[in-house]
C-alpha cells in the first residue's frame, strides 16, 4: 500500500452537479462525477464494451453507461445491471477534494489502463 | 337435409344465420345477395367515406366463413319472385331455387322523394359500399356536394364528404336537424357543432328539382326558388322496407313484413328478419334490434321456439367525429318530467325524461360517455329513484372500474354486436382474455364503431388478472406514476426542475428512465421556460450530437427539406477534411452525416459548417423529407419542396416524445414516403391529405388520414395541431404510430382538426411560446454551458504519468473495428 500516490486531478468546479467528466492522467482515463456532497472517480471504460461511463446518467451512487445501459457503482465499480454482467467491474478511485482540486489516489504497479 | 334459402346477404340476415348455425347445421344453405360483395358492416360506411377505414375493413365473413360453413353465396345475383305455393324463389336470371325454409332479409332501400331529375349522373344514395365507393370515386377538394336530408345518414355522409374535400351543404326539409331522434334544443346544439365542422346547412327546404344538362347534374332547384350548384348530389331522406317479395309470397306486409314476438310471418316456411321487418307496428333501421330478432328467429326456425322478441328501446348514435349526440327511447315531454342540463360555451346538452321513477328518454349532445348508463336503465325499466341526485352526472368514481362494475351482467357492453358484460367476463375467466385483441377476436366486441372499447377496456383492467393498461403504466420505480397524472402534478405544483419533482413526488434519486422523461414533460408544459438541468439528459443532449459505439460522434447539420447548396456541400466536404471524418454518408432522410467526431472537436465542426443542428441526436424534431413536386416533376400537383422546408422551419428545434419525422409529396405517387412518417402531406389536385402515425421501422404502419384541405397553410396548420397534441399527450418514448394507435386516430381528429376553436387556438399558441424560446442548440459550440461541457480535461498532475493514447482510437481497435479508424474520404 505504501506505494500509492495521490495526485491532482482537475478543479472541482469542472464537473457539474451530477454528472461526470473524463480526466485523462497519462494513459489512463478517468472518470470524477459529482454527487453533491462527495466526488466519486472509476475507469471511464465500461466493462461491457468500453463505454465513456463519464457520459452516463448518475442515478444515486451509481451511472448508467450511454451505450448499452449498464449500471456501475461508482463506489466499488462493480457492475450492478444487468445480471450477465454481475461480477464485472471497473477500477474505483479514492478520491477527496483539497483546495477546491479534487484529487484520486492511483495504486502504483498497475499497469495504466487496466480494470481491477 | 331441409333447404333453407335467404335473400338478402346484409348484417340482419347473416347474424341471423350465424345464430342458426350455432343451434345445428341441418340445413344445406343458400344465400342470395344482389350486392357483389360479401357481407360488411353496414354502420361503418360513415368510417369508409370520411376516408377512416379501407373498405377492406368493414367486411364481417370473408369467403372464407362461407366455405367453411358450406353455404352456397349468389353473390349480385337478385331474387326477383317467390312463389309461396310452389316454394320456389326466381332470381334475376330466371333461374329458379327451391325451398323448404325461406328468410327474408332484404333490408330496406333509400327512400327516393319525388323530385324531377334524380336519374341524372351524380345524384347517389348512400346505403351500400358501391354507393359509397362512387361517392369516393367522385369526391375531392373544391367539389360541390348538395346532400339532401338531414338526419342521421344525411349528416354522416355530408361529414365524410367534406373530410374529402368537398363543399358541402345539407339541405333540410325539418327545422330541426334529425328531428325524429332530437329535440329542438338539442337539434340547435347539433346544427352549431355541423357548421363548425364546415358544413353548410339550410334547414326548412324542400328540394323541388334536381338541374342538369347532359344527363349530369349541375345543381339543385329550391322550394324558394332559389337554386344552389352541385356536382354531387346524395340523397339521404330515410329508408324504406323492403317488401316486394313479401307481397309477391303473399304474406301479411303493412309497412314492413309483419312479424310475431317468435318473428313469424303469416307463412309457416317463410321468415323475416332485419329492416324489412315491422315488429308490433315498429320498422326497426339501427343495428342493435335486429341482431335481437335474429337469436330469437334463429331459435324459432331450429325448432326451439320458445323465446320471444319484445321490441327494443329505440337508441341511435351519430359516428361524427367530434360531434357526440345520443338519443334514445322517448324523450318528448308529454306526462314526463325532464331533466336537463346545457352548456352553451361547452356545447354540451343533456335531456333525460322520467316517468313514474323510471328514466324512459334520454337526449345527449356534445357528451356521450353517460349514454350505457342511461341504455341500462331503459333496457331493464330500472326504478332510478336511488340515482335521482346522479342522473345526470354519475357519481364520483373511486377507481375506474366502478362504472362498468355498477352495470350488471346483462347489461350491454357492445351494442353493435350485441355482447353484454356478462359474456366478456365469461371470456376473460373461460378462455384467459387479457387484452383487447383478444378480447375482439373472442367476443367480438368493440370490433364494429368501437364506441364500447373503454368500457370493455375498464372491464379487463377490473377483472382480467393480467390486463397491462398502456396509458396507465408507471414510468418507473423512482417516481410511481402513469406519466398523464405526472405532467397534471408538474403543471398544477408549478415544478420546473428534475430533481425538484424527484425529491417531492419520487425517490429523490430518479434514474435514466425517468429523468429524460421527466426533462422532456417539464420543457414541454413550461414550453421552454423551466430549469434545465443536462444532468437529467442523455449524453447526446448534453453535446447535441449522436454518441457512437467507440464514444465519438455524429453529426447531421440540418438540411431543410433535403435543398441544400453548392456552398454548403463544400463547406461540409472542407470540415470533413480538416477534422478527418472517417466516414461522411448520405441519411435515408435526405440529409448528410459526419460519423466519428470526436467530442472535443464538436464546437469547432459546428463553427465550420456554419448550419444549425439537424437533432438527428434527440427526441426531437429530425426532418421533413420531399420531393421536387411542382417546382421540377412532372407529375406534382403541389409546392412539396416548399411546404416541406416552410413545415421544418416550423417545427425545428422542438423536443418531442420520440422522435419525429416527416415528409411532403406533390402527388400520391409518394416518392417521399409521406405515408410512412409521424406526419405527411399528400399533395392531391386542388388540396393535401394530412396523414399522420405512419411507420417504417421495426414495424411498418401505414399513416392515418387526419385531414384532407385546400390549402398548403391549412396544412401546415393540421400538422402543428397533431405535432401539439402528440407533445403535450404522447408518453416518452411514444411515437407517433403507437400514440395514434392507442388514442384512435377519431379521438385525435377530434381532440385536433376537429377540437373547438378555442382549444385548437390554445394548441397553436402554446406551440408558438416554445417555438419562440427555442433556439439552435449548436450555438452552445460558442457559449458552452459548463466550463469541460467538449473540453477534454487533464489531470493537473498529468505529467507523471506516461504518453497520452487516444482513448477513442483504443475503444476502436478493441471493437474490431481498427481499419474503419481510417479516413475515408480521400484526401487530395
Amino acid at each position: 500500500m505504501s506505494d500509492t500516490r495521490w495526485i491532482r486531478l482537475t478543479d472541482a468546479g469542472n464537473v457539474p452537479l451530477r454528472e461526470g467528466r473524463e480526466v485523462k492522467v497519462g494513459t489512463r482515463a478517468i472518470a470524477v462525477f459529482n454527487l453533491g456532497d462527495r466526488y466519486l472517480a472509476v475507469d471511464n471504460r465500461c466493462p461491457h464494451k468500453l463505454g465513456p461511463l463519464a457520459d452516463g446518467i448518475v442515478t444515486g451512487a451509481s451511472v448508467v453507461c450511454p451505450l448499452h445501459a449498464w449500471r456501475v457503482s461508482l463506489e466499488t465499480g462493480e457492475v450492478e445491471r444487468p445480471t450477465a454482467g454481475l461480477g464485472q467491474c471497473v477500477r474505483a478511485y479514492p478520491t477527496r477534494v483539497e483546495g477546491g482540486v479534487i484529487c484520486v489516489e492511483l495504486p502504483a504497479g498497475v499497469s495504466c489502463g487496466e480494470a481491477a | 337435409m331441409k333447404r333453407l334459402v335467404v335473400v338478402g346477404n346484409g348484417m340482419a340476415g347473416m347474424n341471423c344465420l350465424e345464430q342458426i348455425l350455432k343451434h345445428e347445421p341441418r340445413f344445406r344453405v343458400t344465400v342470395f345477395g344482389d350486392e357483389t360483395h360479401v357481407n360488411y358492416n353496414r354502420i361503418m360506411l360513415s368510417s369508409v367515406l370520411a376516408g377512416e377505414k379501407p373498405p377492406d375493413d368493414i367486411v364481417i365473413n370473408p369467403v372464407e366463413w362461407y366455405r367453411t360453413h358450406d353455404i352456397d353465396l349468389r353473390v349480385g345475383v337478385r331474387v326477383v319472385d317467390v312463389n309461396s305455393e310452389e316454394k320456389t324463389v326466381t332470381d334475376a336470371q330466371g333461374q329458379m331455387t327451391p325451398y323448404d325454409t325461406l328468410l327474408l332479409a332484404t333490408g330496406s332501400s333509400a327512400f327516393l322523394p319525388p323530385i324531377d331529375g334524380l336519374h341524372r349522373s351524380g345524384v347517389l344514395a348512400f346505403r351500400t359500399l358501391d354507393d359509397t365507393r362512387e361517392l369516393l370515386r367522385r369526391a375531392g377538394p373544391g367539389v360541390k356536394a348538395v346532400v339532401i336530408g338531414g338526419g342521421l345518414l344525411g349528416l354522416e355522409a355530408a361529414r365524410g364528404l367534406q373530410v374529402q374535400g368537398c363543399d358541402v351543404t345539407v339541405l333540410h326539409l325539418a327545422s330541426t336537424l334529425m328531428e325524429r331522434q332530437l329535440d329542438p334544443d338539442a337539434g340547435q346544439y347539433l346544427l352549431g357543432k355541423i357548421e363548425d365542422l364546415g358544413v353548410r346547412v339550410l334547414l326548412g327546404r324542400t328540394t323541388t328539382a334536381i338541374l342538369g344538362s347532359n344527363g349530369h347534374v349541375e345543381g339543385v332547384a329550391l322550394s324558394d326558388d332559389t337554386t344552389l350548384e352541385a356536382d354531387l348530389v346524395v340523397v339521404a331522406a330515410g329508408i324504406r322496407p323492403n317488401v316486394d317479395l313479401a307481397y309477391k309470397a303473399g304474406l301479411h306486409v303493412n309497412r314492413g313484413i309483419v312479424v310475431n314476438d317468435y318473428m313469424e310471418t303469416s307463412d309457416p316456411d317463410i321468415f323475416a328478419v332485419g329492416e324489412c321487418v315491422e315488429h308490433r307496428g315498429v320498422c326497426y333501421g339501427l343495428v342493435a334490434p335486429l341482431y335481437e330478432q335474429g337469436k330469437v328467429l334463429a331459435a324459432t326456425m331450429t325448432g326451439n321456439r320458445g323465446p320471444t322478441y319484445t321490441g327494443t328501446v329505440p337508441a341511435a348514435k351519430l359516428k361524427i367525429m367530434g360531434v357526440d349526440v345520443f338519443s334514445a327511447g322517448d324523450w318528448s315531454e308529454q306526462n314526463a318530467e325532464p331533466v336537463r342540463f346545457e352548456d352553451r360555451a361547452l356545447g354540451v346538452y343533456k335531456k333525460l325524461t322520467v316517468r313514474d321513477g323510471k328514466l324512459v328518454g334520454a337526449i345527449l349532445v356534445g357528451d356521450v360517455s353517460d349514454s350505457h348508463r342511461y341504455m341500462d336503465w331503459l333496457r331493464t325499466s330500472a326504478d332510478i329513484a336511488a340515482q335521482r341526485r346522479h342522473l345526470l352526472f354519475p357519481p364520483p368514481a373511486a377507481d375506474a372500474g366502478l362504472d362498468v362494475a355498477s352495470m350488471s351482467d346483462a347489461a350491454t357492453i357492445c351494442g353493435c354486436v350485441g355482447v353484454s358484460k356478462g359474456t366478456i367476463i365469461a371470456a376473460i375467466h373461460d378462455k384467459g382474455v387479457n387484452t383487447m385483441s383478444q378480447l375482439k377476436e373472442c367476443t367480438r366486441a368493440s370490433t364494429s364503431c368501437g364506441s364500447c372499447a373503454s368500457l370493455c377496456q375498464g372491464l379487463l383492467r377490473a377483472v382480467a388478472p393480467e390486463f397491462e393498461d398502456e396509458a396507465r403504466r408507471v414510468l418507473c420505480g423512482c417516481l410511481p406514476f402513469a406519466e398523464d397524472r405526472l405532467r397534471d402534478i408538474l403543471r398544477s405544483q408549478k415544478l420546473k426542475s428534475v430533481q425538484e419533482v424527484l425529491e417531492i413526488y419520487g425517490n429523490g434519486i430518479g434514474c435514466e428512465v425517468c429523468k429524460p422523461a421527466l426533462s422532456y414533460m417539464l420543457d414541454m408544459l413550461w414550453c421552454g421556460d423551466h430549469d434545465e438541468d443536462r444532468s437529467a439528459r442523455f449524453i447526446n443532449d448534453r453535446v447535441h450530437a449522436n454518441i457512437q459505439k467507440d464514444g465519438t460522434f455524429s453529426v447531421i447539420p440540418r438540411i431543410r427539406g433535403g435543398v441544400t447548396s453548392p456552398d454548403e456541400l463544400r463547406r461540409i466536404a472542407d470540415v470533413a477534411d480538416k477534422y478527418h471524418v472517417p466516414m461522411v454518408k448520405i441519411t435515408g432522410s435526405q440529409r448528410i452525416d459526419l460519423l466519428g467526431i470526436k467530442k472535443a472537436d464538436l464546437p469547432g465542426v459546428w463553427a465550420d459548417l456554419g448550419m444549425p443542428s439537424g437533432q438527428a441526436y434527440t427526441k426531437g424534431v429530425r426532418m421533413v423529407k420531399t420531393c421536387v413536386g411542382t417546382e421540377f416533376c412532372r407529375f406534382g400537383t403541389q409546392d412539396s419542396t416548399g411546404a416541406g422546408v416552410e413545415m421544418e422551419r416550423r417545427f425545428e428545434q422542438l423536443f418531442t416524445p420520440h422522435k419525429v419525422k416527416m415528409a411532403t409529396v406533390g402527388c400520391p405517387r409518394n416518392c417521399a414516403e409521406a405515408t410512412v412518417k409521424d406526419i405527411g402531406l399528400i399533395g392531391i389536385e386542388g388540396g393535401w391529405q394530412v396523414v399522420v402515425g405512419g411507420a417504417a421501422g421495426k414495424s411498418v404502419r401505414k399513416a392515418d388520414l387526419l385531414v384532407t384541405v385546400e390549402t398548403t397553410e391549412q396544412a401546415l396548420e393540421a400538422s402543428e395541431l397533431f405535432f401539439q397534441y402528440y407533445r403535450e399527450h404522447a408518453n416518452y418514448l411514444e411515437r407517433t404510430y403507437d400514440f395514434v394507435e392507442r388514442l384512435g386516430i377519431e379521438k385525435v381528429r377530434k381532440e385536433t382538426v376537429y377540437a373547438p376553436e378555442a382549444v385548437r387556438h390554445a394548441l397553436l399558441d402554446r406551440l408558438k411560446k416554445s417555438k419562440a424560446r427555442a433556439s439552435d442548440a449548436w450555438l452552445e459550440g460558442r457559449t458552452p454551458r459548463t466550463a469541460a461541457q467538449f473540453i477534454p480535461l487533464t489531470a493537473l498532475d498529468a505529467r507523471l504519468e506516461g504518453g497520452q493514447e487516444d482513448i477513442a482510437q483504443s475503444r476502436r481497435s478493441l471493437n474490431g473495428r481498427e481499419s474503419e479508424a481510417q479516413p475515408r474520404t480521400v484526401m487530395a
